[in-house]
């Protein structure tokens, strides 16, 4: 019988069925940070139960990480306390623990694909829903509570029920200024925040083939914020040229010697290289069968898609940039009177307060490069507040390495250190209560970026944009 | 750890026509700095109860509604958003054994179950049933029968099943967590590990 994807990986990770009742799945990478960790050891600790499998688990901090000042001691000590707990837990436990400042930490969803943790047909999950961004490599990746976050750790396997299987495809060519994240909140604004609740997505068509690795993580990280448990992209050259060389791609780098390991980067010895060939292999056979059927598809064409920006309180309200506020129900209403905005008001002209690029939905290297690309020669408007946080120590060295700082530098804008920052404001980067704020991050929900936050979504250029001018611009101009 | 086991509940609701409520609304992420389980309660919808200076906000539905209710009712596609357990957490801890809703978020569903928190997913005219029942009344009373799988308004006659996989109703059944199961399969894993 024909098979999607997602049936092949399913299947090759289920441990046993149980009787009318759900599937016990394997789970081939555990991403842990210091949010929704503790209570898990916490459990563990009372039960008296060790890690079962503690290589294959990944920690880092980025929550509560400050963006300033990285190499002093967290004065703060809600955000100090859950990381010194973190770095405990995993001490206890023999997790490998990614601490601030150490050359692989980043946002959780930036340093797994980066540090070749995350790859193809594998199962992965973490407590939080933008694990979708690892689908990017063909893998079935998602987010989970806090109790299932123990129950990985005490036995590397979830009772989960299969979800319904839907395909997404986006044909033609993109127009100018038009990225990934603009591709992923056009489907939101299409699908609604609910449109793929009960669903596991598969991205597929022109669109997407021709998309980066990078390009790719972005569409899928905002899965959830369609209801989907995750969305994936069928792996390819792309794929497999992105994992080269990265530290922790082979098995043999992920078994040895266990917590702290450093197996080094960079040029493999001709086993190594043996041993990905062999990997490269096993992954090309993961696609969907040509007749596989899908419980749901949807088809777009993607010249239609323009620059996007959000003028509601859920990532679904989205329109083009040149575009108006729709009418909207009861639920819209209420967003739009948050927000302080009014059907049939443009989007164009709107003034922005601050503005951040970053998060795992915008928070890499092209990201950054796109930024820059559109501010170079410009300058910084007067009264924007521009926060440029990187993803990664890694993201962040190779904005130094490529000049694009000095680019930065010199039209007014300063870099801080990596962490999810403003993306939901948990350490100290809030905006105020009532200040726009035009974000490259996944969700504009109420206070989501500061109590009484007013928050757009939009890419890393629609951002540059309005750093430069102050208000809601159209980048294409 | 184990929960309390859930069979009849009857209780008053405190009902909010309000769709998407993402995680967000629930338990604001500046609350989710603890690193223990219990206490969450006092942060649940922080900001639908409370104004950024700590007042009280008095005509939220929590400060109208009954502080003895063990149901909430809220509008479609509840709990979307964020993974955050923390949500679920909080929900329990002011004192709800169930959330009703038309449409839940897959994330805070399993949470919710996983912590004795019953999600009941009704028919969209059920639950408008509901709001009208209380804007007629000024309050509802429901009463959920979960080894019959089943929701009624009581003193109406209006009810209706609702659906709930036999694995999990045999959990909240009998106070039972997943990885209690979990922990006895091992040597499946393992078993598994070795084959794969």
């Amino acid at each position: 019988m024909a098979k999607t994807l997602f049936d092949k990986i399913w299947e090759a990770h289920i441990v046993q069925e149980l009787e009318n009742g759900p599937t016990q799945l394997y789970i081939d990478r555990h991403f842990i940070h210091e949010v929704t960790s503790p209570q898990a050891f916490g459990g563990l600790d009372k039960r008296g139960v060790k890690v079962f499998r503690p290589n294959q688990t990944f920690a880092t901090c980025d929550h509560n990480t400050p963006t300033l000042n990285q190499d002093k001691p967290i004065e703060d000590p809600s955000c100090r306390v859950p990381i010194e707990t973190l770095a405990a837990n995993c001490k206890n436990h023999g997790i490998r623990y990614f601490p601030l400042r150490d050359p692989s930490n980043g946002i959780v969803h930036v340093i797994g694909p980066e540090q070749g943790i995350t790859q193809p047909g594998m199962t992965i999950v973490c407590g939080d829903s933008h694990t979708a961004t690892h689908g990017a490599f063909g893998a079935i990746a998602f987010g989970i509570g806090t109790s299932e976050v123990e129950m990985v750790l005490a036995t590397q396997t979830l009772l989960q029920n299969k979800p319904k299987q839907m395909r997404i495809t986006v044909n033609g060519k993109l127009g100018k200024c038009v990225t990934p994240k603009d591709v992923i909140l056009y489907i939101i604004s299409k699908l609604g925040t609910s449109g793929g609740t009960g669903y596991f997505v598969e991205y597929a068509g022109e669109v997407f083939e021709n998309m980066s690795m990078e390009g790719r993580m972005t569409v899928c990280n905002m899965s959830i914020e369609m209801g989907a448990r995750g969305g994936f992209v069928a792996p390819d050259s792309t794929t497999f040229n992105y994992l080269h060389g990265r530290k922790y791609v082979l098995q043999s780098a992920v078994s040895e010697s266990g917590p702290q390991s450093d197996s080094t980067a960079g040029e493999w010895s001709e086993q190594q290289e043996a041993e990905f060939k062999a990997a490269v292999e096993k992954w090309s056979k993961l696609y969907s069968d040509p007749d596989a059927k899908f419980d749901k598809e949807y088809l777009f064409d993607g010249a239609e898609i323009e620059p996007m920006v959000t003028y509601g309180t859920d990532p679904g309200r989205g329109v083009a940039v040149t575009g108006t506020i729709p009418e909207c129900d009861e639920s819209g209403k209420k967003g739009l009177a948050y927000m302080g905005f009014a059907a049939g008001e443009k989007m164009l002209g709107k003034k922005v307060d601050y503005v951040f690029v970053g998060s795992c939905t915008n928070g890499r290297i092209e990201d950054f490069r796109a930024f820059a690309n559109y501010v170079k020669g410009k300058k910084k408007a007067s009264g924007v507040t521009v926060w440029l946080v990187p993803g990664s120590v890694e993201v962040e060295q190779k904005i130094a390495a490529e000049g694009l700082d000095k680019i930065l530098h010199e039209a007014g804008f300063e870099l801080r250190q990596p962490g999810c920052s403003a993306c939901l404001a948990m350490n100290a980067d809030k905006v105020p209560s009532g200040a726009y704020s035009l974000s490259t991050s996944n969700r504009n929900f109420e206070g989501r970026q500061g109590q009484g936050a007013r928050t757009m979504l939009c890419s890393p250029i629609v951002a540059a944009a309005a750093a430069v001018t102050g208000v809601i611009t159209d980048p294409r101009v | 750890m184990a929960f309390e086991k859930i069979n009849i509940l009857r209780s008053e609701v405190i009902a909010t026509p309000v769709e998407n409520i993402d995680t967000d609304q629930i338990i604001p992420a500046r609350f989710l700095k603890a690193t223990k389980r219990e206490g969450f309660g006092e942060a649940m919808f922080r900001d639908w109860r409370y104004t950024e200076n700590n007042e009280l906000i008095e005509d939220s539905v929590f400060a109208k509604g009954s502080r003895e209710a063990k149901i909430l009712v809220a509008g479609k596609n509840f709990g979307c958003g964020s993974s955050r357990e923390h949500a679920a957490w909080a929900i329990a801890d002011y004192g709800f054994r169930a959330v009703v809703s038309s449409f839940f978020a897959d994330i805070f569903k399993n949470n919710a179950l996983n912590n004795g928190l019953l999600p009941v997913q009704v028919s969209d005219g059920f639950l408008s049933a509901i709001f009208n029942e209380q804007k007629k009344n000024g309050k509802v009373e429901l009463e959920i029968n979960l080894p019959q799988k089943s929701i009624e308004i009581a003193g109406t006659g209006i009810k209706e099943n609702f659906p709930i996989g036999e694995y999990k109703r045999h959990c909240l059944e009998n106070g039972l967590e997943d990885i209690d199961y979990l922990l006895t399969t091992k040597e499946i894993i393992a078993n598994y590990e070795q084959n794969r």
